[in-house]
């Protein structure tokens, strides 16, 4: 039997996009060292420049594409600001860390490290939609602030932050600011001079490139401490023969979201729409999570009392579509998540939620399959619940 | 997270998640005995088991839960496979014997499996409390004290015999009481009643 197949987890990952495609597949035949200095090396580093150029574009930074280092991703990239915070809070007066208590794992736990490592770190508690306080935000800034770490949009609920106002509030203090784009890159508009970045975390594989490719942004003047010492490539603050095929993935696909964005923001954002619009027609009692308005374009995060999140994903897995749910069941522990929690949403339905989460080859056949499933897989689950809806 | 899902296709497990037998249905009628309700929501899953029992003998059951996929489909099983059973046969099931019949669950799934089988007992001792026996079976088997991370009365003796003391080395070995904290309470006299029992000379 062929199961449709609805693919609704592009916060994810992405597909690779075709023209990405077809730009590494012709990148594979130059083998060359971007690094050397012959024909070949210098026609590989050339391609390196270029990807880079069109990544400093998404970004804003087109006049200074030479801020952009490459990495294996946003961890990596993520991991790099908080080594250098170590670094520097080591030896300046400058020590405390102020982030969020929504962000990713990989900047949790890198601000984790640092509060072990005896720094005092600041993870800002946010709204019922996932917006940070500016009030404890501003209270908690300082002339003893390093670093304030905020992620540009949230990849469980898509909240966006105000961006601008967090960047003008940090650097007023004298702080390095840093944000976490990893989602919002090529779904809202990004711009390091707007938000006043000193660095700028971006991944790849979440804007239809390949996976293990990323860039960290890193403003003129600002500290840097490489993470991945060795060689000289990218000036020294990241070492590692350079990842051609990956870092020409990556430069096409910055391109390509560079130019839809506007056409992708009104597509997406209306299946979104017609998404949630339907599950709330269709389905009593839903709570739908995260802010109304400032939130990415793609992203839909829905409680449904009553019912659990593994076993919604399952039924929906069987019916070909792949959602995804912020509690970690899978993961041994029953721990819902942590950004669910943080905008108040209680365990009970915390346990309760999934993240549909749209993109380019979304159409609204595969939003009305949903909507012809999903409803029946609630109200089964309803009906075999302990737990009143 | 591959790993975690590979299970579902199983034929067995897929065929129980898909139809769940025995599920309770309120038009139904069904007439329950006794029965038993484990687990809390807050970590994100709950049981409930009913049963008709006739001279000892379980002749019918019924089950609802808030639970994942693999607590949904071990009890299923667990529900079949009790029908026509004794009381106290029912009572030593373990979930490992259930996990075998589905063709297996991953590690960090068994846990779910316990649910149905704590519901199960707490049905049976509702049974015998009801029939003026409270407490009858109360030596048999192993207990599961932390629900959510799937640890028994066991494991906390043995964590003791390897020379945890107190909350924080009980904890270091085993992760109880990490997750929701509901179990602490239990937890903490058994290992007082352990560490006299083992570790005090
Ligand atoms: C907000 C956010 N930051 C960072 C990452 C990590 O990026 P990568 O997978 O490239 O390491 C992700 C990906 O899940 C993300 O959603
Ligand atoms: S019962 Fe929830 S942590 Fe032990």
């Amino acid at each position: 039997m062929e199961t449709r197949k609805v693919y609704m987890d592009y916060n994810a990952t992405t597909p690779l996009h075709p023209a990405v495609k077809d730009a590494m597949v012709r990148d594979l035949e130059l083998y060359a060292n971007a690094s050397s200095m012959h024909q070949d090396g210098r026609a590989a580093r050339a391609r390196v420049e270029e990807a880079r150029r069109a990544v400093a574009e998404l970004i804003g930074a087109g006049a200074d594409p030479e801020r952009v280092v490459f990495t294996s991703g946003g961890s990596e990239s993520n991991n790099t600001v908080f080594a250098t915070a170590f670094h520097l809070g080591r030896k300046g007066p400058r020590r405390a860390i102020i982030t969020t208590s929504i962000e990713h794992p990989c900047v949790l736990n890198a601000a984790l490290w640092l509060k072990d490592e005896g720094f005092p770190v600041t993870f800002l508690k946010v709204d019922q939609h996932g917006k940070i306080d500016m009030d404890e935000f501003k209270a908690a800034l300082g002339p003893e602030t390093l670093l304030v770490s905020i992620m540009a949009a949230n990849n469980e609920i898509g909240t966006i932050q105000d961006l601008a106002e967090i960047g003008r509030l940090a650097k007023a203090a004298g702080a390095l600011f840093h944000s976490d784009a990893t989602q919002a890159a090529g779904k809202i508009p990004v711009g390091v001079d707007e938000w006043k970045a000193d660095y700028l975390t971006l991944s790849c594989h979440k804007i239809y490139g390949p996976k293990g490719v990323g860039a960290l942004y890193i403003r003129k003047g600002a500290p840097i401490e490489p993470l991945i010492r060795g060689g000289h490539q990218e000036h020294g603050h990241r070492a590692g023969t350079y990842n051609n095929v990956g870092i020409l993935g990556f430069g096409e696909a910055a391109r390509l979201a560079k130019a839809e964005l506007a056409e992708y923001a009104a597509r997406v954002g209306a299946l979104r729409n017609r998404l949630r619009d339907g599950i709330v027609a269709a389905i009593p009692k839903v709570k739908v999570n995260g802010h109304p308005v400032q939130v990415l374009p793609n992203t839909l995060n829905v409680s449904f009392p009553g019912a659990e999140g593994e076993a919604i994903l399952l039924y929906l897995d069987l019916a070909g579509i792949e959602v995804s749910t912020g509690s970690a069941c899978a993961s041994g522990s029953l721990e819902p998540s942590h950004v669910l929690l943080a905008t108040g949403v209680g365990p009970e339905l915390a346990h309760g939620s999934i993240r549909f989460s749209l993109g380019r080859l979304s159409t609204e056949d595969d939003v009305d399959y949903v909507l012809s499933i999903l409803p029946g897989v609630i109200k089964r689950l309803r009906a075999m619940s302990t737990v009143e809806a | 997270m591959s790993d975690a899902f590979n299970w579902l296709y199983s034929d067995v497990v897929k065929d129980h998640f898909m139809n769940p037998k025995n599920v309770y249905e309120p038009d139904e009628g069904f007439k329950a005995d006794a029965q038993g309700m484990t687990g809390n929501v807050k970590c994100g899953d709950q049981m409930l088991f009913m049963l008709k029992v006739k001279d000892d003998v379980i002749e019918d059951v019924r089950w609802k839960t808030y639970g994942c996929a693999s607590a949904i489909a071990s009890t299923s099983m667990l529900s079949e496979v009790i029908k026509g059973m004794g009381i106290r046969e029912a009572y030593n099931i373990k979930p490992e014997d259930i996990v075998k019949r589905l063709g297996g669950l991953p590690d960090n799934k068994i846990h779910c499996s316990v649910l149905g089988d704590k519901a199960l007992r707490a049905a049976i001792d509702d049974h015998l409390a009801k029939t003026g026996r409270e407490g009858a079976f109360r030596n048999e088997g192993v207990k599961i004290i932390c629900t959510c991370l799937n640890i028994s009365d066991r494991d906390i003796e043995d964590a003791v015999k390897q020379g945890a003391r107190d909350w924080e080395g009980l904890q270091e070995r085993t992760k109880i009481g990490t997750v929701c904290g509901g179990c602490k309470k239990e937890a903490e006299e058994l290992l007082h009643e352990y560490v006299h029992i083992f570790a005090e000379d």
